[in-house]
């Protein structure tokens, strides 16, 4: 089932009367979300992404916009009529029911022609368990379960009904670190097993990098950018998503480009073709560096952090933004710590150059 | 955690209250259970340094008089009736005021008013309400009272509420009434706490299932207050069980109506009455009947609840 929105924005009314100032938490967003795909709606907290989630859900009712399941316009369609799954951020089982209890009881509410008998409904709850692996804990109540656990009997109790759409708010905020990178991956094979159209929430790149087939990164309501993880990380739109993903973060520092060469500071760094003269805000990944002893860019060197495999250099820099200028490079170069300086060539293809004062990416020709 | 060295400070801190408790609570138990079991024990002569002999026989006493037995059955009757009733209206209107968004807070505040109302006063207002008053064998009283106006609104026949000449069941139905309403403020004040404290989620995620109305509110909503309702309860029968002001803000202190003093009177009015007569031995013993009943009702209220409490 493919998810059309049409120009979908909600304004909330102002709740402190002097200002009167109303809040545009999502603006004119226009999207569609392919069949079958695990979209991630990307952002930091207040960007309007739960918002999003809930319009589609139909727990908020947009102010203006549409919203399609398929081709059908569900935009004034009330919640329990729309066929969706919703995983709430901190899950809400029911306390008092057991995790076959909570499991059965969307079920128990079909009416009518749906209504299903005893047996069937047992089966299908034995199967959404079984999907997510918790088919030994049925006669537990919630509060005996991990966090891990809630997270799958929520995600069982919004799958047993077989959503058109499943979204998930935030499902991987109250876990730890391991049992995260654990849990995202349950998701993407709990999507790709039942094919079901799913949308979740996440403040953490990384989670929806990992998983995701389209991300969609927002900021104060309006949408920066969308595509695959891949491509907005290699060609971000502008500098918000350029800073957004990745970690360790980008590398932010002013410069200029004079003749096609850009410069930070008075060291021209890279030949960039095509770009007219003009100050610019300059993004470097920390992959993006290349230690050469007359490499074109000089840092003070402050200290090598050993990873294994990598190793993090962490340098200074007058034209950064930030304290420090953080490169990973590969741990089987020699680094001279006691050298006070450090010499990097930039590789053309992790740098972006963004307009200083819009903050829009300059595109120039990497050779 | 109190450094072990100084322990004697917080004795210290909790002398005050501790010497009051043992003064005026558990030394005057220890003496109740000391005057039940000495037979006929007077205070008076407890003075006069008479001897009494111990033994049960203040407990026959109290079980062989019929008025008694009738103080326990009104007890009971007014127990297991203004409980219910009180807590499901009282489950009922906490929904409904936790549903309103406008005026809710004032209507919050209304219905609280009873409870910081003396219930004396209330009493009184209540029995202006139902009282006939200038009740003549043969004609028309001055007036009917206000509830009989209503039931005669509605097409009734007027009722004798409270007056000589009215019914057991009519005076029980007052009363029943007066300590429901009564009952209700404190009751919606509890459950409607509990009811906001409901996190909201589970309401959403009733609504994304299609859960009916009727559904959420036996599934969901009860089920989680149930340990708002178990408290309401059982602290309903303990209220219950020591019913006594409430007969008195109504009928007075003659515990009826005045054609048949006594009729409506309750446990606790024995175990005053009793004192009042300087019969301290039958008033010990009744109050630690009282206190046994209380108990076994409690156990078996937490028994039931166990089961029913679900976390």
């Amino acid at each position: 089932m493919k998810v059309v929105l049409e120009n979908l924005t909600k304004i909330f009314p102002s709740r402190d009367k002097k200002s009167g100032k109303e809040v545009v938490a999502v603006n004119n967003f226009t999207f569609e979300i392919p069949d079958g795909k695990l979209i991630g709606l990307l952002g930091p907290s207040g960007c309007g992404k739960s918002t999003t989630l809930y319009m589609i859900s139909g727990l908020q009712k947009p102010t203006s916009g549409k919203i399609f399941f398929g081709e059908d316009d569900v935009t004034e369609l009330s919640t329990e009529n729309r066929g969706i799954g919703l995983v709430f951020q901190n899950y809400a089982l029911y306390p008092h029911m057991t995790v076959k209890q909570n499991i059965l009881f969307p079920l128990q509410n079909l009416k009518g022609k749906d209504k299903l008998p005893k047996n069937e409904m047992l089966e299908r709850a034995h199967h959404a368990a079984a999907l997510v692996q918790i088919d030994e804990l049925m006669e537990r109540k919630p509060s005996e379960l991990s966090g891990g656990q809630q997270q799958r009997v929520a995600i069982a109790r919004a799958l047993v009904k077989m959503p058109r759409v499943l979204l998930l708010d935030e499902p991987l905020s109250n876990l730890d670190a391991r049992l995260r990178l654990q849990t995202r991956e349950e998701i993407r094979r709990i999507q790709k097993e039942t094919g079901i159209t799913t949308v979740f929430v996440t403040h953490d790149q990384e989670e929806a990098m990992s998983i995701s087939d389209l991300i969609v990164v927002m900021k104060l309501g309006v949408v920066q950018q969308i595509g695959q993880p891949q491509e907005v990380y290699d060609n971000p739109s502008n500098l918000f998503v350029a800073k957004f993903l990745g970690t360790p973060p980008i590398n932010v520092f002013t410069g200029s480009v004079q003749n096609g060469k850009l410069y930070l500071g008075e060291e021209a760094v890279l030949d960039v073709p095509g770009v007219a003269d003009q100050p610019v805000i300059v993004g470097i990944r920390p992959e993006g560096f290349e230690l050469s002893n007359n490499g074109a860019l000089t840092c003070g060197l402050n200290n090598v952090e050993v990873m294994g495999r990598d190793v993090s250099i962490v340098s200074t820099h007058a034209a950064s933004v930030n304290p420090v200028v953080r490169s990973i490079i590969n741990a089987d170069n020699r680094i001279d710590t006691s050298s006070a300086t450090v010499r990097y060539n930039l590789k053309p293809h992790k740098v972006f150059l963004f307009n200083s004062e819009t903050e829009e990416r300059i595109q120039f020709e990497v050779k | 955690m109190v450094d072990s060295k100084q322990h004697w400070k917080a004795w210290l801190y909790l002398a005050p209250a501790i010497v009051l408790l043992l003064i005026f609570t558990v030394w005057p138990i220890f003496n109740t259970v000391a005057m039940a079991f000495q037979n006929g024990y007077r205070s008076l002569g407890s003075i006069a340094q008479v001897e009494y002999s111990w033994g049960v026989e203040n407990f026959q006493k109290v079980i062989e008089y019929s008025d008694f037995k009738i103080c326990l059955q009104n007890t009971i009757l007014l127990c297991v009736t203004t409980v219910p009733i009180s807590t499901i209206l009282a489950l009922l209107i906490a929904v409904a005021l936790n549903s309103i968004k406008p005026l809710q807070k004032i209507l919050q505040t209304i219905f609280f008013l009873p409870y910081v109302t003396n219930s004396i006063a209330i009493g009184m207002v209540f029995a202006a309400m139902f009282n006939i008053v200038g009740l003549k064998p043969e004609g028309v009283p001055d007036t009917w009272g206000i509830i009989n106006n209503v039931v005669m609104f509605f097409g009734g026949e007027p009722i004798n509420w409270m007056n000589p000449g009215s019914s057991y069941v009519a005076n029980m139905a007052v009363m029943i009434i007066y300590i429901v309403w009564n009952a209700l403020p404190f009751k919606i004040l509890i459950l409607l706490g509990g009811l906001q404290s409901i996190n909201k989620q589970y309401y959403d995620a009733a609504k994304v299932d299609g859960t009916p109305r009727r559904r959420v509110f036996t599934k969901i909503t009860v089920p989680l207050l149930s340990p708002m309702l178990a408290y309401v309860i059982i602290t309903g029968f303990i209220g219950g069980f020591k019913e006594y002001s409430s007969i008195i803000g109504i009928f007075g202190d003659k515990m009826g109506p005045a054609d048949d003093a006594g009729r409506l009177n309750t446990m606790v009015g024995y175990i005053y009455s009793s004192m009042a007569d300087s019969r301290q031995g039958l008033a010990s013993a009744a109050a630690l009947i009282l206190f046994g009943i209380i108990l076994v009702v409690t156990t078996i209220n937490n028994q039931v609840i166990k089961k029913r409490v679900h976390y």
